[in-house]
This record gives C-alpha cells, structure tokens and sequence, in this order.
C-alpha cells in the first residue's frame, strides 16, 4: 500500500455505520507508549530516534493487527503528503511540523495508526466508526498487549506508563467521541452542555483537531484524567457522559422538529441548494453547509443522501486532499473552485 | 541564623551553584513564599505547576536543593521540568519522585495507578541505558558529563559544597562552557 491508494476511499471509521451514528461520528481512543531504550523524543538525538524507529517498525512485523500496514517515515513524504495523513486523522499537526526522525504507521483500513517519535515514542490510535467505547479499547487492549510483548515500555507499578507530559501519566489513555450536535447548536444549548463537560474534567475540541473551533458543530469530547482509575473505567466515565448528550441532541432535534419543523426545512434544503449548485466555496462554508445537509439525512428531511458520502465530504473537501486527487498543487482559488466541483459531483450522483 | 532579606528566623536554606561558587540563601518562610512567587514569574510557569512550591506546607528546616536537582539520565533540570513541563526521560520520574506525587495528585486527583499493566515489566530503578547502535560508547572508565553530574547531585545532598563546585567546574569544561 501507498499514500496514493487512500486517496479514493476514507477509513472504516467514517463509514456512519456504528451505534448511534446520526449524532457519534467516531470513537477513538489513544494510547502513549514510551521505551526504555532511549530518552523521551524531546531530549532524543538522531540515533535515539532512529533505534526507535527501528525497534517498532521490528515489532509490528510479527504483530497480526499490523498486517498490510504501512510505515511511512515522514521526511519521505512531501508536505501535501504530510499534510494529507493528518487530515484523515491519522496524525497531528506537531508531528506533520517537524518530520526529521519521526514515521506514522498506518493499518489497510485505517482503522489502528501509530506516530512513531512524537512527544511520546508511540501514540497509538484506533479509530471505530459511530459510538463504541468499549470495542475500540477491545482492539486496543490486544494492540497494546502485543506491542507490550515485543518492545520494552516505560513502566512504574505505582504511576503506570511513563509519559514526556505529566497530565498523561498512568493509563496514558485518551478515548474520545466525536459528535455532531447541530441541534444543540441552533437551540443554543450547546454552552450550557460544554460548561458541564468542563465541569465534570473532560475536554471538548473540534473536528479538525487540537486548538480548532468547533466548525460544523463538531465536538470531539474526551477525558482529561488518565491517573487513578482503570481504562475500562475512564471508558464508563465517558460513556455514560455522551449518553445524556445523546439524549439531549436528540430532545433538541425533535423540539426543532415539532415547533419549527418549516424553518427547519427551510434552512436545510437551502443548504443542499448552495452545495448542489455553487461554483467557488470556501472549505468553512463547505463544512457548516455539509453540518446542516446532515442533520436534514438523519432527521429524515433529506433521503437521496448517504451518511457515508456526506462523512467522506467532511474529509476530501481539505486542501491536502483536492491536491491529492489532482495529482497537482493548487492554490487557495483554485481549490474553491475544484472543491464546488467535487461536491456537485457527489451531490449529482446521489 | 537570621534570614538574609529580613531580621527574621531563617528556616528555608536555598543553594545555588552560580558560575562554580557555591551561593547559600537563608530564608525566613515569608521570604521564601515571595522568592519562589519571583522564580515562578521568571520562568513562565504553566498553571497547573503552580503551587508546588508552597515552602509553607511542607515548613523545612532542611536543606532545599530544588534549584539544582537534575535527572543524571538526560540531564533535565528540574527548573527546566517546571519551565516547559515535560520530562525528558523515564528516570525523570526516579529523580523527581519527592516532588511527582504532589504534581500528579494536583493533575489527575490521585497519585497511583490503577490501570493495566505490560506484558513485559522493566524495573524502573534497574533501567538500563545501553548504547544505541551507531552511537560512540565512551570509554567505561572515564567521567562522562552525565556521571559527573550523578555525582553532583550526590555532593549536594551530601552538603559537600566544595566538591559539588569543583564537579560543577568540570561539567562545564566538557560542555566547553567557561
Ligand atoms: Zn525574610
Ligand atoms: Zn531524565
């Protein structure tokens, strides 16, 4: 497999066939790894980093999950490539900045992902599509147990897995759920919901990652502890957390629904107008139309419509991917021409 | 002993080894509090670092080396710890043990794990640093800097100033720093 062959599909985890997938996206949890044979990444030389990659590009060779996986070293790929990888969510925007020494694994459905080398020697990712918490960890649990058997990780039996950042010590897990709550949204009760998941320490961010707005009401909600309780219990935690924002979504959509079900149609069906017809469009208005469009096909408003196409939209509509399936470079005008046409292609076919 | 801001019983002693020379601080409590309010500011520290040192809960009478202790491994300071708060290797969590507990405990709410465990176990203390293929072993006999600086950190809690000055001295020698 090549970066190249991801290009016309998206990951497993988009597909939109999970549980509760019309309002949870994603369940993702991430694991940070380190080993003992070399110094944190922060304070790691060349040779540090290199036996690092060497190490885990050792172990997943013998690793069943690992089959048909790639390991691309990042200052082998150029930066629409780079760029490209982090905007399917493989890896983050620290790891893209500075590729010297650093690699990403990448399993056939994208589904498992390892950043080799980034604060943590591996942050390791599965992603599953809709909200399923618990057999993300599954996957997981094996994954890490098997890597477990084969490199040499940093460990205390009082403080768990050692990690560069004392705010991951311990389980070094994150889970999070990515959700869509354009309901919550447009009956402004979405303060009110992140003041309480703020309350209770969990974190809300966008979907286009850390430090990003949440453009096209999009909250990805995850833990903030990860020291003094079991994974499966910090995974109980958020579980029971998205539950009631489930609920609450749903409450606002049929609220929507019965008191302003014509203002409601109206609104989406003018999204659909703009997407189906435009010629130039910015990827900010792309996404919060696409939001919009979306919640019109889980409500049932729209039909002619899949979940599936609209996810993969949220992801090829990005810079690094209309340049991928051009084959080119583009500039800023010339992708929001090539986006509206991209769209329409889709919308046509639907 | 007299604190040296004020006329006040000093019971907080600082040492710091500035340019080679052992520099001693003897500090009443309120002075300290505001010393390290000052470091705290110099240095930028992120929030939820702050508060660490609060010298009035753990009221010392003891020799405070904070401003020096260094993980031998890689070399990070604990100021530099405090400063960019990240460690820079798993001994980092050996050489600051007495400060950790309060760290994580402010972060997570609780200082002890209770998660899974690797199928592989390495004991922490016991963690061996092997050469890296490719890299230049030094020779085993000879200091390197890292040794040096094991034992300046030995020296200091030791209280042997002298020689902690003349390790420091020779540190910076194969740094190539004057
Ligand atoms: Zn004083
Ligand atoms: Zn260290």
């Amino acid at each position: 497999m090549e970066l190249n062959d991801l290009i016309h599909h998206t990951g497993e985890w988009l597909k939109g066939t999970g549980p509760f997938g019309h309002i949870v996206l994603s369940s993702r949890i991430r694991l940070a790894r380190n080993l003992t044979l070399a110094p944190f990444t922060n304070k790691a030389g060349k040779k540090d980093m290199e036996a690092v990659l060497k190490a885990v590009e050792t172990a997943i060779g013998s690793i069943d999950q690992f089959k048909g996986s790639v390991f691309f070293r990042l200052n082998e790929l150029d930066n629409v490539g780079r760029q490209f990888l982090v905007e399917r969510h493989l890896m983050s925007h620290d790891h893209a900045a500075s590729p010297q020494g650093k690699a990403v694994i990448v399993s056939p459905e994208e589904a498992l992902s390892v950043m080799v080398n980034e604060e943590d020697h591996l942050r390791i990712q599965v992603m599953q599509s809709g909200f399923n918490l618990d057999g993300t960890w599954e996957i997981m649990n094996a994954v890490d147990n098997a890597l477990s058997e084969q490199l040499p990780y940093a460990f205390s039996p009082e403080w768990g897995f050692l990690t560069a950042c004392p705010t991951n010590t311990g389980t070094a897990m994150r889970g999070s759920v990515m959700m869509h709550l354009p309901a919550l949204v447009m009956t402004r009760q979405i303060n009110k919901v992140l003041a309480a998941i703020a309350k209770l320490s969990f974190a809300s961010r966008g979907f286009y990652g850390e430090g990003t707005q949440a453009i096209g009401n999009f909250y990805q909600i995850s833990n903030q502890v990860s020291l003094g309780h079991s994974e499966t219990d910090i995974i109980q935690n958020i579980n029971g957390l998205i539950r009631q924002i489930i609920e609450q979504e749903e409450q606002a959509r049929q609220a929507l629904l019965v008191q302003n079900r014509s203002a409601l149609e109206d609104k989406i069906w003018r999204a659909w107008g703009v997407l189906k017809s435009a010629r130039i469009i910015s990827s900010q208005e792309t996404i919060e139309l696409l939001s919009i469009v979306r919640l019109g096909v889980d409500v049932g408003i729209i039909t002619a419509l899949a979940t599936t196409t609209l996810n993969e939209l949220f992801i090829m509509i990005q810079p690094a991917h209309l340049q991928k399936i051009d084959g080119k470079k583009l500039g800023a005008a010339e992708r929001d021409i090539r986006r509206a046409q991209l769209i329409r292609e889709k919308f046509q076919a639907a | 002993m007299k604190c040296n801001k004020c006329t006040k019983k000093a019971t907080v002693h600082l040492t710091e080894i500035i340019d080679g020379k052992v520099m001693e601080m003897h500090l009443c409590e309120d002075c300290a509090r505001a010393q390290s309010q000052q470091m705290e500011q110099q240095f930028g520290l992120a929030d939820l670092l702050a508060g660490l040192t609060d010298f009035g809960k753990h009221v010392p009478d003891v020799q405070q080396a904070v401003s020096v202790l260094k993980c031998a491994a890689c070399g990070l300071t604990y100021e530099d710890f405090r400063k960019f708060g990240r460690f820079g290797c798993a001994q980092c969590y050996v050489a600051f043990k007495a400060q950790l507990k309060a760290l994580l405990k402010k972060i997570h709410g609780a200082s002890v794990h209770l998660g899974k465990r690797p199928s592989r176990e390495i004991s922490l203390v016991a963690v061996p640093q092997p050469s890296l293929p490719g890299d230049v072993a030094p020779p085993p006999q000879e200091d390197t800097v890292e040794s040096l600086r094991a034992k300046l950190q030995a020296a200091i809690v030791h209280e042997d100033f002298e020689q902690a000055a003349s390790l420091r001295d020779k540190i910076y020698g194969m740094e190539g720093r004057s």
